[in-house]
């Protein structure tokens, strides 16, 4: 089983188990996770399961879409080089022990 | 309810007498829903001649199958390959890809986060000054004078809208509601005194009718930008005319009546206004504002284990899939702490509604606003439903407020 890290603003991590195809988002919010709105559902419509990169992942996740880039546009905390919405990252084995970064609020 | 079987196509599906556009029903579904849910993934309605799905897996996966099940056909009963349209049908609403994603892209842009936050400020201090007002009142109507006012006071104006007029703004949403349904006594009333309505929203999609900075001038802008036509803007602007008042307006009566009726969640509000966002949210999976859309099949499918023809119409009861409890724990309990992700009071899949964050934007001021000036809301007298093909809300709820 596959597992990806999310660090709180104050430093608490949470280490959650993820299939493979499931997005970041969906393995947050399966777990109960703070931090992770997802008001939307995942579809790619609202910017509240904002994430930011951990140094060395961003380039090896997938592209991202004109959407997600307008969207985050619109985040309640700062848009930063590594943001990403995390319902657009999708599970890979590559992706095994990524580390994703949340910010202090999704709305 | 009785399983007949009576077809050869439809013999594992069961068929039920339920008729879902009935007064009797919108004024209690909650009863039916689970008898829909109860007797199978994918019922069919022998009053209308479609089928249905009540469970969330089966609503949820048909959203997000827009391939399989299509919107060009109508979202209401009728199918557009067959009859004729009561008016030009939406460019967004009732389209489907390629044509949709461009019109979705358009729309998705004018009412964006980024754009939230610009309209935020205003939003905001137009619910605390409703709210002031109400408690110099203290007893009153909270749906006109909430439900309806506080929408009415900002989304006409974000969308550039001339203020003579806007009367007609309500009986038209109401109609564009109710025309999806049946061919019933709300449906066919609805449409015949719709012409006044029609001609008063036709005109205001016209790009030289609306305030240069608005939402409206924001579409229209596009054909600038050569990403749609002339033509196609102003039926844009009829997409949010048609789908950004009376569903915020029922979203906020939901969620004032949910507070009204359980004042442990009221309580746990006060407590912390910033639940706000989440109790407005709660509301709209409770109560559904938008309780039914249908789909169209545009091939042989397999749905809930049963084979469904190509060009069938099936009804998708949103408000049942919010509470099945195969997807919710206590699905008939309001609970503003509640994790709502996922929930389909707002739909799902490239449909989802794209006004979203007007609407949670409007809820989540509103109920801020009232959770830091208002200690208690009590119900006064009969609560009065509203009644419509579509849309699920109350008509009048008289309510008495305390300040805090």
């Amino acid at each position: 089983m596959t597992a990806i890290t999310f660090i709180h603003p104050n430093g608490r991590s949470d280490r959650v188990e993820i299939s493979d195809g499931e997005s970041a988002m969906q393995a947050a919010t399966r777990h109960g996770l703070d931090g992770i709105l997802a008001e939307c559902g995942g579809n790619a419509m609202c910017a509240t399961c904002h994430v930011y990169v951990d140094d060395g992942w961003l380039a090896r996740l997938p592209a991202m879409g004109d959407e997600e880039d307008a969207l985050l546009d619109g985040t309640a905390c700062d848009r930063l080089p590594s943001s990403r919405l995390s319902c657009q990252i999708r599970m890979t084995l590559e992706l095994d022990g990524l580390v994703l970064r949340l910010p202090e609020r999704q709305v | 309810m009785s399983t007949l079987g009576s077809s050869s196509t439809t013999s594992t599906v069961p068929h039920l007498d339920v008729d879902p556009f009935a007064i009797e029903f919108f004024a209690d579904p909650f009863p039916t829903h689970e008898v829909l849910r109860e007797a199978g993934p994918l019922i069919y309605l022998d009053r209308w001649n479609v089928y249905g799905v009540a469970r969330y897996a089966e609503v949820h996966a048909m959203l997000n199958d827009p391939a399989t099940f299509c919107s060009s056909r109508g979202v209401g009963l009728r199918d557009f390959k067959k009859e004729k349209p009561w008016r030009p049908p939406s460019l967004i609403l009732e389209a489907d890809p390629p044509a949709h994603t461009r019109m979705r892209a358009v729309l998705s842009r004018v009412l964006s986060p980024s754009v939230m936050k610009q309209v935020r400020d205003g939003f905001t201090a137009a619910a605390e000054a409703r709210v002031d007002a109400l408690l110099d009142k203290r007893s009153f109507d909270a749906i006109e004078d909430l439900a309806e006012a506080y929408p009415l006071s900002v989304f006409p104006d974000a969308l550039g809208l001339k203020a003579e007029g806007r009367e007609h703004l309500l009986p038209y949403a109401s109609l564009v509601f109710n025309a999806f349904g049946p061919p019933n006594q709300l449906r066919q009333e609805a449409i015949e005194r719709s012409a006044p309505h029609q001609a008063y929203i036709a005109e205001q999609c016209q790009r030289e009718n609306l305030a240069p900075s608005g939402f409206g001038a924001c579409i229209h802008a596009r054909v600038d930008e050569g990403e749609i036509t002339a033509a196609e803007a102003p039926l844009l602007v009829r997409s949010l005319l048609s789908a950004g008042l009376d569903t915020t307006v029922n979203g906020l009566g939901a969620a004032i009546y949910c507070l009204a009726r359980f004042p442990d969640q009221w309580q746990l509000l006060r407590d912390n206004p910033t639940l706000a966002r989440n109790a407005f949210e709660e509301a709209v999976r409770f109560e559904s504002p938008v309780q039914t859309f249908f789909r169209t099949t545009t091939r042989e499918v397999e749905l809930g284990g049963a084979p469904v023809g190509e060009g069938e119409k099936v009804l998708m009861f949103l408000g049942a899939a919010n509470r099945d409890p195969r997807r919710w724990d206590q699905p008939d309990s309001y609970d503003i702490n509640r994790r709502t992700s996922g929930h389909v009071g707002f739909g799902s899949g490239i449909h989802m509604c794209v006004g979203q964050l007007v609407a949670r934007l409007e809820g989540e001021v509103m109920l801020s606003a009232l959770a830091r000036r208002v200690a208690k809301i009590e119900i006064m007298g009969e609560p009065k439903r509203r009644f419509n093909n579509t849309l699920r809300g109350l008509d009048s709820l008289p309510v008495t407020i305390t300040p805090a």
